[in-house]
């Protein structure tokens, strides 16, 4: 059974690792995920998931996920928003395999993917 | 809404928005009686008696984006669909308290569904509020308190950070959903 003994000894591994990650939160990526009733409705827990599953598995730690509310465009659900280079790209419709897309192609490479953006739906 | 996580997840969100310091969630199912309750208590803003009378009504709502809010209804309806219950109260200043209830067995109660996702997911993406998060069931009983998590971490460690999210998915996972055991 885990016992959260574990999570200090954890924590010990941890405190030295801290150093280095923040330095490089200069270029940071800030994505949103809406996750007000229509968006948890529409699916967005998934997403979400898949989002910080490709963050976890790329190592990425200049990438910022967080949650917020009800974004205003309920039908477009779930919607996620990725705020990067001083701009803001509305992807719609998201599915957990398209946001995996989206963490590939555009938070890793920089390249928009065009097809899943507001403007396109 | 297809499971009842879901929902709790939904009405999690609404102590959050009203700025609780603390939420205490807790599933519980007793098989022998056949029923389960799941309730959410905060220390958030609450709301008045005029807001309370009409909160279970789709078109009463705080946001302002639109006109309809469903999360309360549509946690109302989980229950009373499903033979159970659903009772609301709350004082301005004071905080939320919210409880369903259901028949474990009625045909057309939800499915539980990823109630441990949903616990790792509300207490990872919000670093500022505490989470009470409690499973029972017969014996069996356990509990993620991030008070604790939190006093070990210290300052310097959020919550988000990969390795403590790796600790806390295997701690849900042994603590909460073993506990309910993919029974419901």
């Amino acid at each position: 059974m885990k016992s959260l003994e574990e999570l200090r000894a954890l924590r010990e591994k941890m405190k030295s690792q801290i150093d280095n990650r923040s330095v490089a939160s200069a270029d940071e990526t800030v994505i949103k995920v809406g996750m007000a009733t229509c968006g948890i409705a529409a699916g967005a827990r998934p997403v979400l998931d898949a989002l910080l599953d490709e963050a976890e598995k790329r190592h990425l730690h200049n990438v910022s996920i967080s949650q917020t509310g009800c974004i205003g465009m309920c039908r477009m659900e779930p919607i996620v928003e990725v705020f990067r280079d001083g701009q803001k790209y509305t992807y719609v419709l998201m599915t957990p395999d398209k946001a995996r897309k989206v963490m590939n192609d555009h938070v890793v490479n920089g390249n928009v993917v065009k097809e899943y953006l507001i403007g396109e739906n | 809404m297809r499971e009842l996580a879901l929902n709790i997840l939904d009405i999690a969100e609404n102590s959050l928005a009203a700025g609780a310091k603390l939420v205490e969630i807790e599933v519980s199912a007793d098989f022998a009686a056949d029923t389960m309750a799941i309730s959410v208590r905060d220390d958030g803003k609450g709301m008045s008696k005029e807001m309370l009378a009409t909160v279970c009504d789709p078109f009463t709502t705080t946001r302002t984006t639109r006109k309809v809010g469903m999360g309360l209804p549509l946690f109302k309806y989980s229950a009373e669909s499903a033979g159970g219950s659903f009772h609301i109260e709350s004082e301005e200043g004071k905080g939320t308290f919210v409880r369903a209830t259901y028949r474990i067995g009625h045909v057309d109660r939800m499915p539980l569904g990823d109630f441990g996702g949903v616990a790792l997911q509300l207490v990872t993406m919000n670093p500022n509020t505490d989470f009470v998060i409690s499973a029972k069931c017969g014996e069996g009983e356990g509990v993620l308190d991030t008070r604790q998590v939190r006093e070990i971490l210290g300052e310097d460690i959020p919550f988000g950070a990969p390795e403590v999210r790796a600790f806390l998915k295997e701690y849900i996972k042994e603590n909460l959903t073993d506990i309910l055991g993919g029974r419901l």
